[in-house]
C-alpha cells in the first residue's frame, strides 16, 4: 500500500497529509453523499421510479433544467460582451466594474432573493413597468430565470475574460494585415479561441443554476406543476417526512447534471483540441 | 493599431450596454436592499437590530464561522500540501472528489445531514437515546456549512503550492530545518496571499450560506436561526423592513469581501507569477 503511495518528493509530512485529507474528506463529503445512494437504495426500483415519474417530479425537473440553460445562454451572451469590454477597452471606473462583477458571488442567496423579489413584484422599480405591459416578472417562470440569470453572470465573465486578456494580439495583426476587416478577424480568429472558455462558463453558472435555492424560492411563487423548482420540492419531501421521496430525486438530480458536465468537459476537450489543430 | 480596436462608436456603444446589463441586473438590487431596509428612517433600522431574535441570529452566524472556516483551512493546507508536493496514484480523483461539495445543491448539501442524523437517519435512534441533538440543532448548522464551504480553501492553496515547486523546502531540509520549520518559515510565507484570499471566500459563503443550513436548521427562533434563516422568517411575516436592514448587513459583509479580495487578488497573482518566473529561471 505504502509502494503504491510512493512519492519521488523529499518532503516530509506526506503520510499524514495524505491521510488527514482523506479522513476529512470522508467524513464530511463522501460518508454523507453516500447516504444518498444507501437511502435510495432502500426503496426498490418500482418506488424509486414512481416518485422520479410523478408529474409533480417531472415537472419541477423540467423547470429547473430548463430556466437554468435559458439563464445559461443569456449570460453566455451578455457574460461575453461584459468579459470583452473589461479585456479590451478603458474606461474610468473600470477596476471598480471589474470588482463588482463578482459581486453576485459574495452575495448571500437569501439577500438576492427578496432584493429581486422588492424589483421584480408589480410595485417594484422595475416589475411596475414590466406588468404594466403585462409581463409577470415575479412569482413566474420568468422570475426564477431572472434569479439565475443574477448568480450565473460572473461564472462567464471570470472564465472568458483571462482567455480575451491572454489572446495573442499577433494573431489580430495577421488576419488585418491579410486583408481581414475587423468583423472577419473577430468571427474567423478571436472568437474560435473564445469557445471553450465560453462553454466551461456556460456548464459552471447551469450547473450552480439547477442546485440553486435561496435567491429562487422567493421569487418563484412556488405553485407545484408550476413554479416549484427541483430543489423545493426535495424541501417539501422532507418537510412531510419523506425522506427517501427526497433522496431519490436527489439522486436524479445530481445524475443528470454530472452527465450533462461530462458532456460539456468532452466538447470543450474537442473545442480545444480543434482550436490546437488549426 | 486601428486594426487591433473597433471604431469609437461600436466601443462606446459596447462599454454603455455592459454598464447598463450590471446596473439593471447586478448593482440595482443591492441599492434596493438599503433602499428599503433605511426607508423607516435610521431609528427603525437600528431598532431591528436590538431585537433578541437577530442578535441570537448574528452569534449563531460568527459561531458557524468561527467553526468552520478554521477547520476547512487546516485541510486545506493539509490537502494543499499532499496534492502540490508529493505525485502518487488517484491524484485527480481526490482533487476531483474535494470540488465535489460546489457542485451540489445545498438542498441537497443539508438532506445527507438529516438522512444520517434525522430521526429515521443512520445515527438518528442512537442520538437520540443518548440524548444528543444534532438535527434541528447548532450542531447540524455547523456540519452542513462545513461541507458546503470544503473545498474552498483547498482549491486556492493548491494552485499556490504547485506553482512553488519543492526546491526552497529542500534547500531549507538540507540546511538542517525540520519538517514543522520549513512549513512555518518557507511555505507559508509563500503561500500567504492564497491562503488569505481562499479564508476570505470561505467566510463570505459560511455567514450566508442559506439551502443548506435551512434544511437542518429547524427556524427554531432565538436557537437554530443564522442570519440569513432570520431574514427569511422576517421576510414571511411581511416585516419587511427589519427584513431589508438584517439583509443590509449581510450585503454590506458582501461589498467587504469584494473590497478584501480585489486587494489580496492582486497579491495573490503576484503571488502565482513570482513563484512560476523562478520555476523559469
Amino acid at each position: 500500500m505504502i509502494k503504491l503511495l510512493k512519492t519521488k518528493s523529499t518532503l516530509p509530512g506526506f503520510h499524514i497529509a495524505f491521510g488527514y485529507t482523506i479522513f476529512y474528506l470522508g467524513l464530511i463529503v463522501l460518508i454523507p453523499l453516500s447516504m444518498l445512494f444507501a437511502k435510495t437504495s432502500t426503496m426498490g426500483f418500482g418506488e424509486f421510479w414512481s416518485v422520479v415519474t410523478h408529474p409533480r417530479t417531472l415537472a419541477a425537473l423540467r423547470l429547473s433544467f430548463g430556466a437554468s440553460l435559458i439563464a445559461g445562454l443569456i449570460n453566455v451572451v451578455f457574460g461575453f460582451l461584459i468579459a470583452w469590454v473589461l479585456a479590451r477597452y478603458r474606461f474610468p471606473g473600470k477596476k471598480i466594474v471589474d470588482a463588482f462583477v463578482d459581486f453576485p458571488f459574495a452575495l448571500p442567496t437569501a439577500v438576492t432573493g427578496i432584493a429581486l423579489t422588492a424589483l421584480y413584484s408589480q410595485n417594484g422599480w422595475i416589475g411596475k413597468h414590466l406588468y404594466a405591459l403585462g409581463i409577470e416578472s415575479a412569482y413566474s417562470p420568468l422570475g426564477i430565470t431572472l434569479a439565475l440569470i443574477f448568480i450565473g453572470l460572473p461564472f462567464v465573465v471570470r472564465t472568458v475574460e483571462p482567455v480575451l486578456q491572454e489572446l495573442d494580439v499577433e494573431l489580430e495583426d495577421a488576419a488585418a494585415s491579410l486583408g481581414a476587416n475587423r468583423w472577419q478577424t473577430f468571427t474567423k480568429v478571436l472568437f474560435p479561441n473564445v469557445v471553450p472558455a465560453l462553454i466551461t462558463g456556460f456548464t459552471l453558472a447551469f450547473a450552480r443554476a439547477i442546485g440553486e435555492y435561496g435567491s429562487v424560492i422567493f421569487i418563484a411563487g412556488n405553485m407545484p406543476g408550476k413554479t416549484e423548482i427541483a430543489p423545493l420540492l426535495i424541501m417539501t419531501k422532507l418537510e412531510q417526512y419523506d425522506y427517501s421521496g427526497a433522496a431519490a430525486i436527489a439522486v436524479v438530480m445530481l445524475i443528470v447534471s454530472f452527465t450533462l458536465l461530462s458532456a460539456t468537459n468532452f466538447l470543450q476537450w474537442f473545442f480545444s483540441k480543434k482550436i490546437g489543430m488549426n | 493599431m486601428a486594426t487591433r480596436t473597433e471604431n469609437p462608436w461600436i466601443r462606446r456603444t459596447l462599454i454603455g450596454i455592459a454598464l447598463l446589463y450590471l446596473g439593471l441586473f447586478i448593482f440595482l438590487p443591492l441599492v434596493v436592499v438599503f433602499y428599503t431596509g433605511l426607508s423607516k428612517g435610521l431609528a427603525v433600522y437600528f431598532q431591528s437590530f436590538s431585537d433578541p431574535a437577530a442578535l441570537s441570529a448574528i452569534r449563531l452566524t460568527v459561531l458557524t464561522a468561527l467553526i468552520a472556516v478554521p477547520l476547512n483551512l487546516v485541510f486545506g493546507i493539509a490537502a494543499s500540501w499532499a496534492i502540490a508536493k508529493f505525485d502518487f496514484w488517484g491524484k485527480n480523483l481526490l482533487t476531483t472528489l474535494i470540488d465535489l461539495p460546489l457542485s451540489v445543491s445545498p438542498v441537497i448539501s443539508g438532506l445527507i445531514f438529516i438522512l444520517l442524523f434525522g430521526a429515521q437517519g443512520a445515527f438518528g435512534p442512537w442520538l437520540m437515546d443518548h440524548g444528543i441533538k444534532v438535527i434541528f440543532a447548532p450542531p447540524a448548522i455547523i456540519l452542513a456549512t462545513i461541507f458546503v464551504t470544503f473545498p474552498m480553501v483547498a482549491r486556492e492553496l493548491i494552485p499556490v503550492m504547485k506553482a512553488q515547486g519543492n526546491e526552497e523546502e529542500e534547500a531549507a531540509l538540507t540546511l538542517g530545518a525540520s519538517g514543522f520549520q520549513t512549513f512555518w518559515r518557507i511555505t507559508l510565507p509563500n503561500i500567504k496571499w492564497g491562503l488569505l484570499y481562499g479564508v476570505i471566500l470561505c467566510n463570505a459563503r459560511a455567514m450566508g450560506e442559506f439551502g443548506a443550513v435551512s434544511v437542518v436548521s429547524g427556524h427554531i427562533r432565538g436557537q437554530t436561526n443564522t442570519l440569513p434563516l432570520h431574514i427569511e422568517i422576517l421576510y414571511n411575516e411581511y416585516n419587511f423592513t427589519a427584513a431589508f436592514a438584517a439583509a443590509s448587513l449581510l450585503a454590506l459583509l458582501a461589498l467587504v469581501t469584494l473590497f478584501l479580495k480585489s486587494i489580496v487578488e492582486y497579491r495573490y497573482r503576484a503571488e502565482l507569477k513570482a513563484a512560476v518566473r523562478t520555476e523559469n529561471v
